[in-house]
């Protein structure tokens, strides 16, 4: 009897003992976004005591849980048009822009460079060695293996693999005749795993031999990923590197009228899988002025944060409409 | 030649033995090694958000301890049902039936009833639905205890408290019940260990949070779904507080086995 | 207080039949939509989330353009469930329904709580016999408290240690996937080994002396103690323990989760990833809604019966209560 009362009693204490009323914003989405929003919540909750907890489940579920009113805020690489969201009651802006790499373990080589048409046969499942003559073209001075390509994809409905898949479309006549842009896919290769998020994929890049995927710049980098050099829109080939993704971006037409929908892959210069991650808020939401407060900390004070941790932060002009733009909305 | 059978047999039962306790060997060494390293003051008193463990260790230990709570005189009633007013009917046989059934059904199905019932209808994740799918798994193991316990009760004990007009009521309370205790606290803390160290039913149902939170309408910290998100991180920082936690996690629960036993040898005379 | 106390008793005895009887109704009325839609084809359906087309005729299929070379930015962007939640908007105008089949994650629940009891039979039985036999008893006491205290270490763990150490072991052994049917069956295997060995060891001890020792004075070997007089006699305990540890198993999640793949295929071979149902129920709540949540209590439902199966059985070899 004496444990129940010492139980009770915890309890009890705990309860008193909690802080101060402080915010508490909850958001769940896109894992592309993750490190991001992390880094961003970290610093607002040691700033001000706000906490914002956001859980990486996925494009999808960010989007059906927010539409749904179960999260204050839902985190999404796919956009929604204008008259999704205004069905849905949502609002929705770009809160940073990254790359999506191609992630590589085969030891031994790294910069490995992979042309359109490698990329293609990889993914549409005609390439299925990595000593394929596509591959060795343009890789002339390394030793690849015979051994199969292990693709890994996306477990989750995801907004990275829309992202991916909207840049294959646009490069390769018949992935998007096949099989176009969507969170979920039923992938041509016949050798591939699943991983849940991008952290998921990265870790079974990491711990599969000859293994290949897409995963999001930050999570590559952070699991000491090789990432390859890809061939872009004007057939130059181009280091996954922030300066390439900025090159990229500045194509990006990002507008407040259209609630910043935009598609940014496969851009004419520059990196072309990269893509800008949103944040969808619900118009009339009860704490949403407090997820803009949030937003607004982020992307004015803190916005060179997720730089380090391997995004395009938005530039000032960008910066400027969002906030046009949540005024408008009435919520700042 | 039998002798010879004799002998492999013999010396295959002792490498199979070796077999299995090498591999299980392996496991607590690693968990011991990799948990070990990451283990500091940080971890106790940071939240998950700033690298530590405190809210999701203490958040475990609150919904484990609520439901048990709840658990307790709901079980123990139950118990007490079966064995002294059940008698030995069918009805009784169903119902002791029914709670082995519910004691081994995955611990998964029983999170997707509770999302149904409770996540679904409110539109979010708390620390009561995570609460109530504790409790559903812990609730048949004290009946079940609970019912042995009261088993072993000598019949004359209970005869002698009817004899001096003693109620029912009574002699179970009083006589029965403080005769079957230790048993019946072992029975507690073993429902205890095996919820604290639940993942599957929680992952849906209280969610992930990585701040301090006492608020049980809300999402509510857990160590079990911590652990399970941070060891798919990429980050090595991350994997590392995962095993630190697991480490944790499995000293709580074999503590608490320890004492369970400890308690039942007591009574064991 | 006498009546008040009985119908306390009664009301919480009653609540365990109520606990019961509501998941299985609340699994059933959530799946019915997904019952409704695929029938008991859904068991025997092996894609999981691939669209069909609905509509023909005039419909240009989705994703092909106009001019063939210039193309103009969205035309081929699949516009799925985004335009509607709760997806009974998406059969009505977008022309094409998802497909969802159970049978790859059936098939390697099936198959991965086989493997399981393929590799945790022999090597349970073993500490159980050498535990209860042939130890001598100051070995055999500790060991047999530290094997039912490894029976109490939370399936996390295994799954952790499964995915960073003895997925890679494996895969250097047998070649193949660090996740894999086999991975998953083998740790699967140990986690239920502790659990089955201990359950064993108490049916073993269960024995009379009075029986072995007869046996032994008219010369049996131990062997044939084991074989002729332990075994019959411990026979329905064991066989209990076996079917509780494979309920056990095949309802495992978090030790699987880590190690199976989690890919919606089938396993070619065994060193291939592939899914099992705790797993696919453990990934997939937070995305689904309509129907693919109506599915996955499906899958929910149908875990629950077999499980409900497997202990039906054991309860009958387990006749005698203690």
């Amino acid at each position: 009897m004496t444990f129940k009362k010492a139980l009770a009693l915890g309890v009890l204490s705990l309860t008193m003992g909690a802080a101060a009323h402080a915010a508490k914003v909850e958001g769940t989405g896109s894992s592309f976004a993750y490190p991001a929003y992390k880094a961003w919540s970290k610093a607002y909750y040691e700033e001000t005591g706000h906490q914002v907890n956001y859980t990486p489940t996925g494009s999808g579920s960010g989007i059906k849980e927010v539409s749904a009113g179960h999260v204050d805020f839902g985190g999404t690489d796919k956009p929604l048009k204008s008259k999704v969201l205004a069905k849905k009651g949502l609002i929705m802006f770009p809160t940073a822009i990254g790359a999506i790499t191609f992630a590589y373990n085969v030891e031994g080589v790294s910069g490995m460079r992979l042309s359109e048409k490698a990329i293609s046969g990889i993914m549409l499942g005609t390439i299925t060695y990595w000593d394929d003559a596509a591959i060795k073209a343009e890789n002339k001075n390394v030793e690849l293996p015979h051994e199969k390509i292990l693709f890994v994809h996306r477990s989750d409905k995801s907004g990275t693999t829309f992202a991916f898949t909207y840049y294959l479309s646009k490069m390769n006549k018949q992935w998007r005749k096949q099989i176009g842009a969507k969170k979920v896919v039923a992938w041509p290769s016949t050798n591939r795993i699943a991983g849940k998020g991008n952290f998921g994929v990265a870790t079974a890049i990491k711990s599969n031999a000859f293994s290949i995927g897409y995963v999001d710049y930050a999570d590559a980098k952070k699991n000491g990923l090789d990432m390859a050099i890809i061939e872009n829109r004007e057939h130059a080939f181009v280091k996954p590197t922030p300066g390439s993704f900025e090159a990229a971006a500045t194509f990006a037409d990002l507008d407040p009228k259209k609630d910043f929908y935009a598609n940014i892959a496969y851009p004419p210069k520059g990196y072309p899988v990269v893509t800008a991650t949103f944040a969808l808020v619900p118009q009339e939401g009860e704490n949403s002025k407090e997820v803009i407060n949030f937003f607004e900390y982020a992307l004015t004070k803190k916005n060179s944060l997720i730089e380090k941790v391997g995004y395009v932060s938005l530039p000032e002009t960008v910066i400027k409409k969002i906030q046009g733009y949540w005024a408008q909305k009435g919520l700042k | 030649m039998r002798l010879f059978m004799n002998r492999l047999f013999l010396a295959f039962s002792t490498v199979a033995a070796a077999i299995g306790l090498f591999f299980l060997g392996w496991i607590l060494y690693t968990l011991c090694a990799k948990g070990l390293a990451g283990l500091s003051l940080h971890v106790f008193t940071h939240d998950l958000i700033e690298g530590g463990l405190r809210n999701v260790i203490i958040g475990q230990l609150i919904m484990s301890g609520v439901a048990t709570l709840i658990g307790i005189p709901v079980g123990i009633l139950a118990g007490i049902y079966l064995q002294e007013y059940g008698g030995n009917s069918k009805l009784t046989e169903f119902i002791r039936d029914l709670s082995d059934v519910m004691m081994s059904a995955p611990s998964i199905v029983v999170g997707t009833f509770v999302y149904a019932i409770v996540v679904m209808p409110t539109g979010h994740t708390s620390g009561w639905a995570g609460i109530l799918a504790l409790f559903i798994l812990m609730v048949p193991i004290i009946v079940r205890t609970t019912d042995d316990m009261l088993k072993l009760v000598p019949v004359e004990l209970r005869e002698a408290g009817i004899a001096i007009g003693a109620s029912k009521y009574h002699v179970t309370m009083n006589i029965v019940i403080r005769y079957a205790k230790a048993g019946i606290l072992t029975g507690i803390l073993l429902a205890f260990a095996r919820v604290v160290g639940e993942t599957a039913p929680l992952l849906y149902t209280s969610g992930s949070s990585e701040f301090w939170s006492t608020d049980l309408t809300g999402t509510f910290p857990s160590l079990t779904v911590s652990i399970y998100n941070l060891a798919t991180m990429p980050d090595e920082e991350m994997v590392q507080l995962g095993w630190t936690g697991a480490f944790l996690l499995t000293t709580m629960v074999l503590i608490i086995n320890l004492l369970g036993r400890y308690a039942s040898n007591k009574t064991r005379r | 207080m006498e009546i008040l106390f009985k119908k306390l008793t009664q009301l919480s005895a009653s609540l365990l039949f109520v606990i019961l009887a509501a998941t299985t109704a609340v699994l059933y009325l959530s799946a019915k939509p997904a019952i409704e839609e695929f029938g008991a084809g859904f068991l025997f359906e092996s894609r999981w989330g691939v669209e069909e087309q609905v509509t023909m005729d005039g419909d240009m299929p989705i994703g092909v353009t106009e001019s063939g070379v210039e193309l103009s930015d969205d035309d081929f962007i699949d516009d799925d469930d985004d335009d509607f939640i709760s997806d009974d908007d998406s059969e009505a105008g977008s022309g094409s329904r998802e497909i969802y089949g159970a049978l790859v994650p059936i098939v390697g629940t099936i198959f991965s709580t086989l493997i399981a009891m393929l590799f945790s039979i022999p090597i349970a039985m073993g500490i159980a016999v050498f535990l209860s036999e042939i130890a001598a008893s100051s070995i055999a006491k500790p060991v047999g408290v530290a094997i039912e205290l490894l029976a109490s270490i939370p399936s996390i763990i295994y799954g952790m240690w499964g995915l960073f150490y003895f997925g890679p072991f494996i895969a250097n052994i047998f070649g193949g996937n660090t996740v894999s049917l086999l991975v998953a069956g083998l740790v699967l295997a140990i986690m239920v080994i502790p659990f089955m060995a201990a359950l064993s060891r108490d049916a073993i001890s269960t024995v009379p002396d009075m029986l072995k020792e007869s046996a032994y004075a008219m010369g049996a070997t131990k062997l044939e103690v084991i074989k002729d007089v332990v075994f019959p006699y411990a026979k329905s305990g064991i066989i209990g323990s076996i079917i509780l540890s494979f309920g056990r198993a095949l309802g495992e999640t978090m030790a699987v989760a880590f190690v199976i793949g989690g890919v919606y295929q089938f396993a070619s071979k065994v060193t291939d990833p592939t899914n099992s149902i705790p797993v696919v129920l453990a990934n997939s709540f937070s995305e689904s809604s309509g129907m693919s949540l109506s599915v996955l209590f499906y899958l929910a439902l149908i875990l629950f019966i077999l499980s409900f199966i497997v202990i039906g059985a054991a309860k009958f070899y387990f006749l005698r209560r203690k």
